[in-house]
């Protein structure tokens, strides 16, 4: 078996155990005997089938959906914008779903009118900058969208940092700073059902375009010389990549870092091709943020916010991995 | 294969030359020569379609470039870009391999023909054993020379090449120039740049002297390099010395 091969099987084979370890651990623990059991239909105690189906199942596919899509979305936006720096939160994605929750929570709206609050903020944000990056002439487009992303970025968390001063200090403050923290403790089921298919449409013509996503990574001149519309397939791999990042922004709020540092392992693993990286990455961000929301629940007596957790171990690795691989990407 | 006729060229909104015509035969090698400046770079860019033309015409292969969609123009006209920044550490067999993206579906991913091409074209240019090695590694004129590869895997009938021998070493430098002539004598047409006049001497059928914007002269390289006309060119003083077998070369004068 090449490298390659073994790297896939690995990640595999560790979000197969951290699964079971995440149905495992917690308060309440379980044994494998009696995970297995419920999992084939046998009859167990009540009390074991509602802390595996009800309390720990949807919270565990939460974490792997919604690591997975951010890994995803990650791994296009590093490819598409030739900078491995680059994350979901660069074009204003992450801010401006933030911004559309934090309005939902203001307004005190249901949690379906946050969720889509949030996937209309972030759609809107790379709207916005794409927009206004693509209008700065004479600049390198790249740096436009880039910078504009920054600044549209700080924009909306400057009117973030308002509401929040505007917010009611005990009802509404808790909720919002809650959410932007990020958390899987209160995932529900109908959650993860509105946000699994829209994951799944942003991850299709990822699969569909993988490998001339990789052009892409060319300066756009010789993308274009070799025969790609690079705007046409540049705005569709935004679009698909912001729609996989809104749908997990709405379910977990703001979880930082995965965006950002999975892709990189994955390319350091597999090189930088997008049909061998996109699997790769995905499977590690379920699998890292599986490890770390279970983490977060079991450390301490109260809950860990995950965002702070991804920090914590993101920020050492990162540096680790900017001095490992500063030659080449 | 390619057609230019009165062609004035430029940036959105700035044209910086004018009254360009020539015409590229199959198998025939045309070496662009001016100063630093003197529009070849832009020049070879409106011929690619990547810039708008501000006048006048460009025709491959008899059609014009303006009704070609991007992939129909990459069928037909191969770009060798002034050396290639890479960003990602492709290997060099995915990186010629993107050469083949004019010739797949949108959603296709290259196949076992194509991969066949690749190495093909790779053998062809003395690099297959690169061919696992990664883009952003390999030394400049190795990744010269993967550019050269990926542009031929476009199996284009037009070549464009700009300043494939800058930032080479002279073994490179020469290496280039003979698979430019290999290439044309396959009956790919050639249109290159450089700024030695020696190298049109070497690689080129005829010669595109260009300042300013505008084609000063255009001809046999014999017949086009003079002293007087390169002094007019570049400023500087040269001496055209007629070598036995009919050979040339250029020797500046320093004073």
């Amino acid at each position: 078996m090449n490298s390659r091969a073994l790297s896939y099987v690995l990640a595999a084979g560790a979000l197969v155990g951290l699964t079971a370890l995440a149905f495992a651990v917690g308060r309440y623990p379980i044994s494998l005997a009696e995970l297995v059991s419920v999992l084939v239909g046998k009859s167990v105690s009540a009390n074991v089938e509602t802390v595996v189906l009800q309390v720990r199942g949807p919270r565990v596919l939460a974490a792997l959906v919604v690591g997975a899509a951010l890994a995803a979305a990650g791994t296009a936006y590093q490819g598409m914008f030739r900078n491995p720096l680059v994350s979901p939160d660069i074009l204003g994605v992450s801010s401006g779903a933030a911004l559309g929750a934090v309005l939902a929570i203001f307004f005190s709206q249901g949690i379906i009118v946050i969720q889509v609050f949030a996937f209309v903020g972030g759609l809107v944000a790379v709207g916005l900058v794409y927009w206004i990056g693509s209008r700065l002439r004479g600049h390198d487009p790249l740096l436009a969208l880039v910078l504009t992303g920054v600044v549209i970025g700080t924009l909306l968390g400057s009117v973030i940092a308002l509401l929040k001063y505007l917010a009611d200090p005990y009802n509404q403050l808790p909720a919002i700073t809650y959410w932007l923290l990020g958390s899987l403790a209160a995932i529900a089921p109908r959650d993860l059902a509105a946000a699994a298919p829209l994951a799944l449409a942003g991850l299709a013509p990822m699969l569909l375009l993988r490998w001339r996503v990789n052009l892409l990574a060319l300066p756009d001149d010789e993308a274009r010389a070799l025969g790609v519309d690079t705007r046409k397939l540049r705005t569709l791999v935004v679009a698909a990549a912001t729609l996989m990042t809104a749908a997990a922004v709405a379910v977990s709020g703001i979880i930082g870092w995965i965006g950002l540092l999975i892709p990189h392992a994955a390319r350091l693993l597999v090189g930088p091709d997008f049909g061998r990286l996109l699997p790769l990455a995905m499977l590690l961000g379920a699998a890292f943020l599986l490890a770390v929301d279970t983490l977060c629940r079991t450390i301490a007596t109260i809950e860990v916010p995950p965002g702070v957790l991804t920090a914590l171990i993101g920020t050492p690795f990162f540096l680790w991995l900017f001095a490992l691989a500063r030659r080449s990407w | 294969m390619l057609q230019v006729e009165s062609l004035a060229y430029g940036f959105p909104g700035r044209t910086v030359g004018r009254d360009v015509s020539f015409s590229l035969g199959a198998g025939e090698a045309m070496c662009v020569l001016g100063p630093n400046g003197g529009g070849k770079t832009t020049l070879f860019r409106t011929i690619l379609g990547l810039l708008q033309p501000h006048g006048g015409t460009i025709q491959l292969g008899g059609i014009s470039l303006e009704s070609l969609s991007r992939r129909e123009i990459a069928q037909r006209i191969g770009y060798v870009p002034q050396g290639h920044s890479a960003y990602f550490a492709y290997t060099v067999r995915d990186f010629v391999l993107m050469g083949r993206t004019a010739h797949l579906g949108v959603f296709s991913v290259p196949g076992r023909e194509d991969v066949e091409l690749a190495e093909r074209v790779l053998e062809s240019l003395g690099i297959a054993h690169l061919a696992g090695r990664a883009v952003t590694e390999v030394s400049g004129g190795e990744r010269q020379l993967a550019l050269v590869a990926r542009a031929l895997a476009q199996e284009p009938a037009t070549l464009v090449l700009d300043e494939p021998t800058a930032s080479l070493d002279f073994g490179n430098q020469v290496r280039v120039l003979e698979k430019i002539s290999t290439l044309a004598a396959t009956g790919i047409s050639i249109l290159f740049a450089s700024h030695d006049p020696d190298h049109a001497f070497l690689a080129s059928h005829r010669v595109l002297l260009l300042a300013e914007g505008r084609a000063l002269e255009i001809g046999p390289p014999a017949q086009v390099i003079r002293a007087d006309s390169l002094k007019r060119l570049y400023g500087v003083s040269v001496e055209v010395l007629p070598l036995a077998g009919g050979r040339h070369t250029c020797l500046p004068e320093l004073r």
